[in-house]
């Protein structure tokens, strides 16, 4: 027979305001087990700690109930006080009487009466808890990094200086991700790449880091600290070894009208390329679906120019399976689409979104930083800039949320077109210009007192082509105009999203996503690097939208988190973990079937019991993958399937003491 | 039946199997019991005919696991609870050969009774759909159609899984939808639906005997044998709590009943027990999809699996007990 201690917490008001406290105490001495109650009003606070342990020592208590706040409160700091007076600390139990009690309820009869019945349940579980103690599994000493931007290389490149082995996973041929796309970054206006390459080759040179380019994650396994995780190298037909990124290939391709991804489409590059000349690693990589050789079989140009003999027409795909402590989403965002926005033109070639335009103004994009129509090569007269388009909506095609980049990149594209054309005019239609962050108004103010440029608030219903002109239709919502503006060129601030492989790899991981695709946070305000899913942390704007500062911040932070993750030998483990009797248990498999974290196995093994002697096969639970979420034990049919700390009969003694 | 006693002679003499599971005349003489025929007794007693409705399949657990090859004689309806017992891992397949053999349905004996005839000493079939009943009491005739076994109104027709399979000409029998029941049921109101079920299930004296003969009832210990699981004395102290044994028993079985209908076959008190988990297998079609246990014995079963169709909880909440 246990016997139970009782505390009844106040929290302050917080319980005591709606709950007869006191009431609540006495009433657990009818309670089965129960040899002491009491409450005080701060459960938690260093004094009510200690009144817990004198009453464990004095009263020789063998389990404690603490009725309380939720468990994701305080359950560890009861089960360490316990600890400490020498109780174990599974012998502990919260019955919350505040988040699902005193907060939700006005009467103070009826919430302390729910708060008494609470307490009664959590008495009849607590007569059947056993001591359970934590077995422990090791760290493996390495992380792996979802995504190769300049979020993920942070985050490597910290992890890597602690002294720990860090792999990057990235799908496209070169890591760098939209900075490296970039031409300035406000508010500074340093060169995006000038910062960028330096920490690609850093993290290159590292002999930490490990970079897998032109790859994806395919599986994932295991749990914190022992995560198995098979990487698709995808195939370059160029070996990886031999080729020293000399551009001879790329230069005889007689395959040139291949869609430039690095220049958002707006020229062409041939089938073996290299993205760009500061890519990291510098190989080339051949666009299977452009390349003559592959495609018909007749060609091979590049092998013949290739004094590397690095070319390779049959390479395959090739599955690395590698292991981890701690796994990074570092996934980034793209841009929307626009096909659903046809009213703003973009249909048009002289209207861009602003990532185009990036390219557009970047000395070593298509136009080698000339600002031109894309139609028809000429200088522009007049530039619209178009802000929120995607963003902050509520229609079906519309982001719910604010972009956050756009405000400070539409000002510096304004800045930076007014400084390179000062005869060139720059209209901006906006909603609200955001501008939070050090030294960004100052920047926003600059672009209109110092370089004139002309900001309308407002929004466009149309664009559309009259005599060569991109005819703009806006409101200016402080003049009460309805403005027709003909431009040149229409630059629109495109919302961004997630990249569009964040859903698998959250999938994959099993970590939470928002309805936006964004991953969640397991605390929006306290934990924003780690996902709810331990091990998983999260980098960049997988989390949200970001400008690159930012970017680099949280990358850090989630660095941190993996460097402090890393650092333990050991990992304890959760004794609320799932076991199979093997007198009962079938071996049907309704448990594997429905196990999310594969730690159910079956084994043929003779059994034996009163009258039994025989060869059965029966499920084996892997107690260090067992994460106790309980999905097996209410699968299995026969019983067999139970859940230490949460066993069927302590579950149906709560509902039996419920039901009283 | 005499091809099917040729077919196993044929078996034994080239020693596919050692061992036949099939019938053999029980109590009375319309009684057909499940029975073992060896090579070296032979097919002595051996029948097959309108009254064999018992399914084989779950007898294989037991059998299957001697060792030693095993011929098994399967109706269509039996091959679903076959695969489905293969799926759960509880027959070795490589001890059984599976004999599909043909079906017209099977004569449900208490459905005679149930017309007036009393004193039955014999039933004889008939090529075409009249029975010849000898009672004691003189003679008499009844139309095979009426007195099929419920199960068989809603056959599937197909063997899903066999090894080799002994062919008849098809044979059309009257079929009616497999959930015009459990519509009706749906039909009725929160009270009429409890009134029904409590009147119908105050009728069981736990036998027991569903349980034992439903093929996925299979468990090593049924947590109603099992006085630690918390459940055992549960169903028993009261008469409400009674009726639960049923309502757990659908539970437990649903996703994966293969509606085969011997719970509601064997019950001695009539209880329609089909229909609890015909409700399930409607649900669950509905929920997550058209699914039908046993149709092989690899797909997972719709509350074992996730797939990204399925509906969110809320739409099943929202059902509620409707």
């Amino acid at each position: 027979m246990q016997k139970i201690g009782v505390f009844v917490c106040w929290c302050g008001s917080n319980i005591a305001a709606t709950v007869d406290v006191k009431a609540v105490a006495e009433s657990a001495y009818s309670c089965p087990g129960v040899v002491y109650a009491t409450d005080y009003q701060y459960m938690c606070s260093e004094s009510g700690q200690t009144m817990i342990k004198q009453a464990i020592k004095e009263y020789g208590l063998t389990g404690i109930v603490i009725a309380s706040c939720s468990p994701r409160m305080h359950e560890t700091t009861f089960r360490k006080t316990a600890q400490a007076a020498g109780l174990n600390p599974y012998m502990v139990e919260i019955a919350n009487i505040r988040e699902q009690c005193s907060w939700i309820h006005k009467d103070m009869e009826v919430a302390t009466e729910k708060a008494k019945v609470l307490l009664r349940a959590a008495v009849a579980k607590l007569n059947l808890n056993k001591p359970l103690t934590a077995g422990t599994s090791p760290v493996t000493k390495r992380a792996l990094v979802i995504g190769g931007g300049i979020a993920g290389i942070q985050t490597a490149l910290d992890i890597a200086d602690a002294g720990y082995k860090v792999d990057i996973v990235e799908k496209k041929p070169t890591i760098g991700g939209k900075m490296a796309q970039l031409d300035k970054t406000f508010p500074t206006l340093d060169c995006s790449a000038c910062i960028l390459t330096p920490k690609m080759v850093d993290v290159a040179a590292n002999e930490n880091v490990k970079i897998y380019s032109y790859s994806e994650v395919e599986s994932v396994s295991g749990f914190v600290g022992n995560f198995t995780v098979k990487i698709r190298k995808k195939a370059r037909y160029v070996k990886e070894d031999l080729c020293t990124g000399c551009g001879a290939c790329t230069e005889k391709c007689p395959s040139k009208k291949a869609r430039n991804e690095f220049n958002m489409g707006l020229d062409t590059r041939p089938a073996i390329y290299i993205p760009f000349a500061q890519a990291v690693p510098k190989l080339a990589v051949i666009d299977p679906n452009a390349c003559i050789k592959l495609k018909t079989g007749k060609c091979g140009l590049c092998e013949r120019v290739c004094e590397a003999k690095a070319i390779d027409y049959t390479q395959k795909d090739e599955i690395i399976e590698e292991q981890y402590g701690a796994i990074v989403a570092a996934t980034g965002f793209n841009p929307i689409k626009l096909d659903k926005f046809g009213e703003l033109g973009y249909q048009y070639p002289d209207v861009v979104t602003s990532l185009e335009y990036e390219r557009l103004m970047n000395a070593a994009g298509p136009t080698k930083g000339h600002v031109v129509r894309p139609s028809d090569g000429k200088k522009p007269k007049r530039i619209v800039f178009i802000q929120c388009v995607g963003s902050r909506g509520q229609s079906c095609r519309d982001k719910s949320y604010c972009s956050k980049i756009c405000c400070m990149y539409t000002a510096k594209h304004a800045i930076l077109t007014k400084d390179h054309y000062p005869e060139m005019d720059v209209k901006v239609f906006y909603i609200d210009v955001r501008t939070p962050g050090k030294n960004f108004d100052e920047f926003y103010r600059r672009a209109v007192e110092e370089y004139g440029v002309e900001y309308i608030k407002g929004q466009v219903g149309k664009v559309y082509e009259e005599n060569g002109k991109m005819m703009v239709q806006g409101s200016d919502l402080l003049s009460n105009e309805q403005l027709t503006i003909p431009a040149d060129l229409v630059v629109l601030a495109t919302a961004i999203e997630p990249d569009e492989s964040a859903r698998s790899v959250a999938t994959m991981l099993t970590a939470s996503m928002d309805t936006n695709d964004f991953f969640t946070e397991a605390h929006a305000k306290l934990r924003p690097v780690e996902s709810p899913t331990a091990g998983i942390f999260l980098s960049g704007t997988c989390q949200g939208p970001k400008d690159v500062p930012e970017t680099v911040s949280q990358a850090s932070a989630a660095a941190a988190k993996v460097i402090g993750l890393l650092a333990k030998d050991y990992l304890t483990g959760n004794p609320c973990v799932a076991g199979a009797d093997p007198m009962i248990c079938n071996g049907c498999s309704q448990c594997a079937n429905v196990c999310p974290y594969g730690a159910i196995s079956y084994v043929e093994e003779e059994v034996r019991g009163p009258g039994v002697r025989e060869v059965r096969r029966f499920a084996r639970v892997n107690e260090a993958v067992c994460q106790g979420c309980g999905a097996c034990t209410v699968t299995c049919p026969s019983g067999a399937m139970d859940l230490k700390g949460f066993t069927n009969r302590q579950i149906m003694a709560e509902v039996d003491a419920i039901c009283k | 039946m005499q091809k099917i006693v040729d077919k196993i002679n044929e078996l034994f003499a080239n020693d596919t199997v050692d061992r036949v599971l099939g019938w053999k005349t029980g109590e009375f003489s319309y009684d057909r019991t499940p029975a073992v025929f060896t090579k070296d007794t032979g097919l002595d007693g051996f029948v097959y005919d309108d009254f064999c409705g018992s399914n084989l399949s779950k007898y294989l657990i037991s059998e299957s696991a001697k060792g030693g090859k095993m011929a098994v004689l399967l109706k269509p309806c039996d091959t679903y609870s076959y695969n489905q017992l293969v799926k759960e891992h509880r027959i070795k397949t490589e001890n059984v050969y599976v004999v599909a053999i043909p079906c017209r349905g099977k004569v449900n004996v208490e459905a005679i009774k149930a017309q007036g005839v009393k004193g039955i000493l014999s039933v004889e079939e008939t090529a075409g759909d009249t029975l010849k009943v000898s009672t004691l009491y003189g003679d008499c005739e009844c139309d095979r159609n009426d007195v099929l076994y419920e199960k068989c109104s809603v056959c599937q027709k197909t063997h899903v899984v066999y090894d080799e399979i002994i062919e008849e000409e098809p044979y059309d029998r009257p079929r009616k939808d497999r959930f015009a029941e459990v519509e009706a049921l749906e039909a009725m109101t929160a009270e009429e639906r409890f009134a029904f079920w409590r009147e119908q299930l105050s009728k069981c004296i736990r036998c027991n005997a569903c349980r034992n003969a439903c093929p996925v009832c299979n468990c090593h210990k049924c947590i109603f044998d099992n006085a630690n699981s918390g459940v055992a004395a549960k169903a028993n102290t009261d008469e409400f709590e009674e009726n639960m044994f049923h309502i757990i028993r659908a539970f437990h079985v649903a996703g994966r009943c293969t509606d085969c209908g011997e719970c509601s076959r064997v019950c001695p008190q009539n209880i329609p027990l089909h229909l609890l988990n015909r409700k399930y297998i409607k649900e669950m079609n509905e929920l997550y999809g058209e699914y039908q246990a046993g149709a092989d014995a690899e797909t997972k079963g719709p509350l074992t699996n996730f797939t990204k169709d399925d509906v969110e909880p809320s739409i099943v909440y929202q059902k509620g007990g409707k």
